[in-house]
């Protein structure tokens, strides 16, 4: 688990720029796997996190991850580790650099990359099974990326 | 892969007493209590590297309620399109007036075993075949009928007449000679992370089985079980339906049935079962 080589450095940082558009996928810089940059130049909605992370048809990122806050929701898979505490393991920049792209934290993860849009094998149209009929969508928004972050950082071990 | 997979069952052993179901049972398999079924079985030589040293039959991941659906034929709504597929296996069709029975006869006789060992080789059209092949090979050249769609139910049910004389007898599909080079190209695509999810079929049924992805209780994905009855789209579903299946939900563009793609990677799937029994028709959920 590389996990361990990561955890204790968190980052205070307060927004430099506030961006009139969102970052981009390809525009996203990672550092040391970090995103410094909120992708929207606004704060997340944690409440909102949860929806997105509950949901099958969106983040459903309880499909993988167990994540006791979510538990009003059925069916937590064990795939990844429990992410109960992830905001005392992680700063919100190394949250957003896994959310965005976990491989750039996590080499050859399992883990989707929620916000990325090229270098995939075979992409599809969705869950059609068809060829893309336009450009690829990224899985989150940059705001429910921002949301997400948001509600994993709330994720503290009293 | 084998760091994984021994993550994932170290997780599976903490997570077990949380979880409804965490690895699979040790239930044993008789159908019609006669046929003594094969479900655990030594890896295949070929399988050395990948983290798994036992194979196992999907039956064991499944719900009681639903292994018990297997075990006897009066359960198994997979055993009415046997008996469908029998009534059209003794059926003329097509121009030259015959019948699957005109040349095979009984298919309690001349099909036993023969589900064991497919795909295989085609010594006179130099390619893998697959069953579902082969009987439309017959069907067209032999009967001068129609093809069946690759993933009918028509073919479904052929296919599981066939399967059903071999229950019990171990899955023996050759990996090497003229097939080998299908095979690594089978490999080669079991192991690819395909679609905008970047999943190879290796990420959920070799490193993650026994593990759950939301509700699913992940297997090791083998085919010894088809065709397969689902009750979740209450039909009997094809190995090449099932793949399709599993790479769309990778937010892939699929392969579709009856592709080279998808045959050479039923080679590879099967040969990954060799030594586990012939179960199909099976049920799963
Ligand atoms: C298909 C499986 C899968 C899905 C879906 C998934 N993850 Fe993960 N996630 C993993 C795995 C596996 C790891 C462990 C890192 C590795 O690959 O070694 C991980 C790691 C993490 C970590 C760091 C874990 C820790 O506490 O140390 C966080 C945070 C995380 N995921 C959040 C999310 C969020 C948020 C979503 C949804 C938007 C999500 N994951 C969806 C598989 C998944
Ligand atoms: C995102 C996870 C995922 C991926 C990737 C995936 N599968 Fe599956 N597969 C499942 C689930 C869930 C099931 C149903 C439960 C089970 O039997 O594992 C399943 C079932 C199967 C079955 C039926 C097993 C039985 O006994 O009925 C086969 C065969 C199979 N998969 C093969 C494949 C192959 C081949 C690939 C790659 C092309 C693949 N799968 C990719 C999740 C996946």
């Amino acid at each position: 688990m590389k996990k361990a080589i990561t955890t204790g450095i968190a980052v205070a940082l307060s927004p430099i720029a506030v961006w009139a558009a969102d970052v981009a996928p390809g525009q996203i810089v990672y550092e040391d796997g970090t995103v410094e940059q909120s992708l929207t130049g606004a704060p997340g909605d944690p409440e909102n996190g949860a929806i997105i992370m509950k949901t099958k048809s969106s983040g459903n990122c309880i499909s993988c991850h167990e994540v006791t806050a979510l538990k009003d929701a059925q069916w937590h898979g064990n795939i990844g580790p429990v992410l109960d505490g992830a905001g005392d393991r992680w700063s919100e920049a190394q949250l957003r650099a896994i959310v965005t792209n976990a491989k750039e934290v996590f080499p050859e993860s399992m883990m989707p990359s929620y916000y990325r849009v090229d270098g995939f094998t075979r992409p599809g149209n969705a869950y059609t099974g068809k060829a893309p009929d336009g450009p690829i969508e990224p899985l989150l928004t940059a705001q429910q990326v921002e949301d997400v972050v948001a509600f994993l950082s709330t994720q503290k071990d009293e | 892969m084998k760091r994984t997979a021994m993550t994932a069952l170290v997780a599976a052993l903490i997570a077990a007493p949380v979880l409804v179901a965490a690895g699979p049972d040790d239930d044993t398999l008789v159908v019609n209590g006669e046929i003594e079924m094969t479900t655990k079985a030594p890896a295949p030589a070929h399988m050395e590297g990948t983290g798994i040293d036992t194979i196992m039959s999907g039956w064991h991941f499944r719900e009681d309620e639903t292994q018990a659906l297997q075990m006897d034929d009066f359960d198994n709504t997979g055993m009415i399109f046997v008996e469908q597929a029998q009534e059209v296996w003794n059926t003329v069709e097509g121009t030259e007036g015959k019948s699957c029975a005109s040349c095979h006869d009984e298919a309690s006789e001349s099909m036993k075993g023969v589900r064991a060992v497919y795909p295989k080789w085609d010594e006179d059209k130099e390619e893998v075949k697959t069953l579902a092949m082969q009987i439309n090979a017959c069907r067209t050249e032999n009967m001068g009928a129609e093809a069946y769609k690759y993933d009918s139910v028509p073919m479904a049910s052929m296919e599981a007449l066939i399967a059903a004389q071999s229950r019990g007898m171990p899955m023996n599909v050759a990996i090497d000679g003229p097939v080998r080079e299908t095979w690594e190209k089978g490999k080669e695509i079991y192991y690819t992370r395909y679609g905008q999810l970047e999943l190879a079929c290796a990420n959920c049924h070799e490193d993650n089985w026994g593990n759950m992805i939301r509700a699913d209780h992940l297997s090791q994905g083998q085919t010894n079980g088809f065709p397969v009855y689902r009750l979740k789209n209450t039909k009997l579903n094809t190995v090449h339906g099932r793949f399709k299946g599993c790479i769309r939900d990778t937010r892939a563009e699929t392969f579709a049935p009856g592709s080279p793609e998808l045959v050479a990677l039923e080679l590879y799937v099967a040969s990954r079962g060799n030594g586990l029994s012939v179960e199909g028709p099976s049920v799963r959920n």
